[in-house]
């Protein structure tokens, strides 16, 4: 039975109740470390675990407390980033719904850590009742003695604010997500400086994702050797993988990093194996925003090993070749699925959700979008396939923050490894306008 | 007390060598070599704070990092945000790859951008204008349809055409920084973003005039002197005047004998020196009303001094020489004789233009 660090007792009758998870040993964490750990031995721990940022961009989150500036008679401040709203991931929003006290136990232990008395949960707008869920533990916890004044008599003060977000996907880049907790329009701001020495009211703020934060506990209870012991090389400890598209179970799964994408995909425990009677065209590993693989590249590398579920395997070769971990948002497409239609229907998400600061994402989303657009309907032109290469080209790596990659890369993708499905969109637009009509040209199955 | 200067730091340019004090930009200390490797900028504005970053127009290759660590950068960097280490090597117009980025740039920004250049306010004082001719190509590859809109009033000066505006955020940086009061930002996301007032609000502010100086294309104009006159029948001359908001250094553009404009001055950048005051600019259009200092020095690049003679000027001989000495006599194997047609030789063109067979000069 593989570990699970998050979800180990997410199915306990009640557990979103203070006393249940109580119960289940929880709040030992906060415990151990105000009572028996100096802030620093933390920030060591976490270290040691090699826990890599789960929001997407996989930077290691010992390192990056560790840079947070440290200066006299300045806040400091941590921010849970839990605006999760890419297309295909929402394993934050189950964490939090089903278990919040775990999260709140991890924002008190980090928040210590990293000398925070006034932490922020920046939770997306639409997720309400996420919202009423979590003020509801934060008033439990704090009627406990764990949040609010003096924590555990210890000295140490806390106060822990939820606040709601507009709804807008930048809100999700951490310096737009500042911005907008700061009450001004969520565009992403320019960097250097980072946040961690002019963040949230241009004080040293560290901003991590909701489930690197949950994994605070089980580290702080069982140190970071046992954390960095699961999991394989540099990708330690588990993940929660939001597991959808045409596979027999959908939903969130919490693996061991490591597994092999293959036994992902198959095995009864996970996805339980491709809808019957289908085959698997294109895997989208870690959210829209990741390069699109296809079926034989996604099950192993270029030199024909396995690919694992890892951030080193994944991303095996660059983008020639692979992909990225991302979020987890793990959408699987069997033959039925038009990947024309799909990178249109993510460059669609892209183009709506650009702040419009910086010129190549503002009019190059929109452009992108309308060519595939044009294609998918049945207008294309030959060069066109060209073009939406180039114009990928132009806006990946010359934008503010990474919204512009995260436009470009499926578009790029998509034409770097289905470019045939493009050209046969171009070439008969009669059929291709058909009611679900699919490529069945020549792809690699499995 | 001894003078402590600070150390300069070292950085090469496309192949020139400047020294600037730390905490200079890229693009700051480009500009001290000159226009030749300056990068060009839509958004950065040197006297607002803030300003720089958006239109990526100023997109530079660092190619060694510094001194100490000389690993190149991995991405291209806003020149204008990016602070010169000492030993640093930039690649400006030398590197392809900014070529081919800056060349996406106004391929960008021309999408949504008309090209009526012609009828537009703000040509021959357009800075989109000189960086799409700098650094565009001459064709597009969009098809779709462009954005349009209704021209807007929004005040008793300004008129707004969100058709031509860019975004570079420029007009709401001066409002926030040099008003007391901004009713205006971006509203929309996206390309659907635009420039707004908040609701039935009106930009009357007594400095809200310099959000035109600052536009960089021609969306926001002054309502007194649009469509009056095309700026290369003007002739600008620097004035000031006694003024008690402001510091009255102003340009007055003249025709004939008539002020039709008043702007602030601005500087080979066209980054204005000093913002000026509405009443300035907008109620002081009689020649009394001001103390004239000479002529504006414009470049003669500038298609503001077309047409426009001085007695200093000397007349560029260049052209006329290369042309000289790069003359080659027609290859032309036709029996000419009989069409009494003249062959002239190089040397005839020495007895027009002495110089025109000298090496340079």
């Amino acid at each position: 039975m593989a570990t699970k660090i998050l979800t180990e007792h997410i199915n306990v009758p009640g557990i979103e109740t203070f006393d249940v998870y109580r119960k289940q040993g929880g709040y030992t964490a906060v415990e151990k470390a105000i009572k028996t750990m100096t802030p620093e031995s933390i920030v060591e721990e976490v270290k040691k675990a090699g826990v890599r940022g789960r929001g997407g961009a996989g930077f290691p989150m010992g390192m990056k407390w560790s840079f947070l500036a440290k200066p006299e008679g300045v806040p400091r401040y941590l921010v849970c980033n839990a605006d999760e709203s890419e297309p295909g991931t929402f394993k934050d929003h189950y964490l939090m719904k089903n278990i919040p006290h775990l999260l709140i136990e991890g924002m008190i232990i980090s928040s210590f850590a990293l000398g925070a008395n006034k932490s922020f949960i920046y939770v997306r707008g639409e997720l309400m009742y996420v919202i009423h869920i979590l003020e509801k533990a934060i008033a439990e916890a704090k009627a406990k003695g764990f949040l609010g004044k003096n924590i555990l008599g210890s000295g140490y003060d806390l106060e822990l604010v939820v606040q709601p977000g507009g709804g807008a996907y930048i809100c999700g880049e951490e310096t737009a997500l500042l911005e907008s907790l700061e009450g001004k329009r969520g565009n992403p701001r320019n960097k250097p400086p980072f946040p961690a020495v002019k963040g949230l009211y241009q004080s040293p703020t560290v901003v991590n994702n909701v489930e690197s934060i949950a994994t605070t506990a089980w580290i702080v209870n069982n140190g970071g050797e046992a954390y960095a012991g699961i999991g394989i090389g540099r990708s330690t400890g588990t993940k929660l993988i939001s597991a959808s598209g045409h596979i027999n179970k959908p939903g969130v799964y919490e693996i061991e990093l490591g597994v092999p994408v293959e036994d992902f995909i198959y095995a009864d425990e996970w996805c339980g194996g491709i809808r019957p009677g289908h085959k698997f065209k294109a895997l989208v590993a870690g959210g829209s925003s990741v390069p699109i693989l296809p079926a034989n590249l996604a099950l192993t590398l270029a030199n024909g090993e396995k690919r694992l579920m890892s951030y080193e395997s994944l991303s095996d070769g660059g983008f020639a070749t692979g992909t990225m971990l991302g979020s987890g948002g793990f959408i699987l497409f069997d033959e039925t699925s038009c990947i024309v239609r799909n990178t249109w229907n993510f460059s669609r998400f892209y183009h709506h959700e650009s702040c419009g600061q910086c010129s190549p994402c503002r009019e190059g989303t929109g452009w992108m979008e309308k060519v595939l657009h044009r294609i998918e309907y049945g207008h294309g032109h030959q060069q066109d396939i060209d073009l939406l290469v180039d114009v990928a080209k132009k806006i990946e790596g010359n934008t503010i923050c990474p919204l512009g990659d995260a436009a470009a890369w499926p578009v790029a993708s998509a034409i770097r490894h289905f470019r045939d499905e493009f050209q046969w969109h171009i070439d008969h637009p009669s059929e291709a306008t058909q009611p679900g009509a699919v490529y069945r040209g020549e792809m690699a199955l499995v | 007390m001894e003078d402590v200067k600070p150390q300069l730091l070292k950085v090469t340019i496309d192949g020139i060598e400047v020294e600037v004090e730390p905490g200079t930009t890229i693009l700051q200390a480009a500009r001290k070599i000159g226009p030749a490797v300056a990068p060009p900028a839509m958004c950065y504005y040197q006297p607002l704070k803030g300003s720089g970053g958006k239109c990526r127009a100023c997109l530079v290759r660092v190619a060694a990092g510094s001194a100490k660590d000389p690993r190149p950068m991995p991405k291209l960097v806003a020149s204008c945000l990016t602070a010169v280490q000492d030993g640093m090597i930039v690649e400006n117009e030398t590197s392809p790859q900014v070529i081919d980025a800056r060349n996406g740039v106004v391929e960008f920004l021309l999408l949504n951008h008309p090209l009526d250049c012609p009828v537009c306010d703000q040509a021959g004082e357009c800075d989109l204008q000189n960086f799409a001719f700098d650094h565009g190509k001459s064709t597009t590859r969009y098809e779709e349809d462009r954005r349009t809109f209704e021209k807007k009033d929004i005040g008793p000066y300004i008129q707004l055409h969100m058709t031509r505006c860019i975004l570079c955020y420029r007009c709401v940086y001066t409002a926030d920084q040099i008003t007391n009061k901004r009713v205006h930002g971006v509203l929309g996301r996206g390309d659907a973003s635009e420039i707004g007032t908040y609701i039935e609000k009106a930009i009357d502010n007594d400095f809200s005039g310099n959000v035109i100086d600052v536009c960089p294309v021609g969306a926001l104009t002054d309502k007194t002197y649009r469509f009056k006159n095309r700026v290369w029948f003007s002739k600008p001359v620097d004035a000031h005047r006694d003024c008690p908001t402001c510091s009255g250094k102003v340009t007055l553009w003249y025709r004939g004998e008539d002020v039709i404009r008043v702007t602030a001055r601005k500087n080979e950048w066209s980054e204005v020196l000093e913002f000026i005051c509405n009443t300035c600019r907008f109620d002081m259009k009689k020649t009394s009303d001001w103390t004239i200092e000479g002529p504006t020095k414009i470049s003669r690049s500038s298609v503001i001094s077309a047409n426009k003679y001085r007695a200093d000027t000397i007349k560029p001989s260049f052209g006329q020489r290369l042309a000289a000495a790069e003359y080659k006599s027609i290859h032309d194997e036709r029996d000419t004789s009989q069409l009494g047609i003249k062959q002239l030789a190089p040397e005839r063109f020495a007895k027009v233009l002495p110089s025109a067979l000298d090496p340079e000069p």
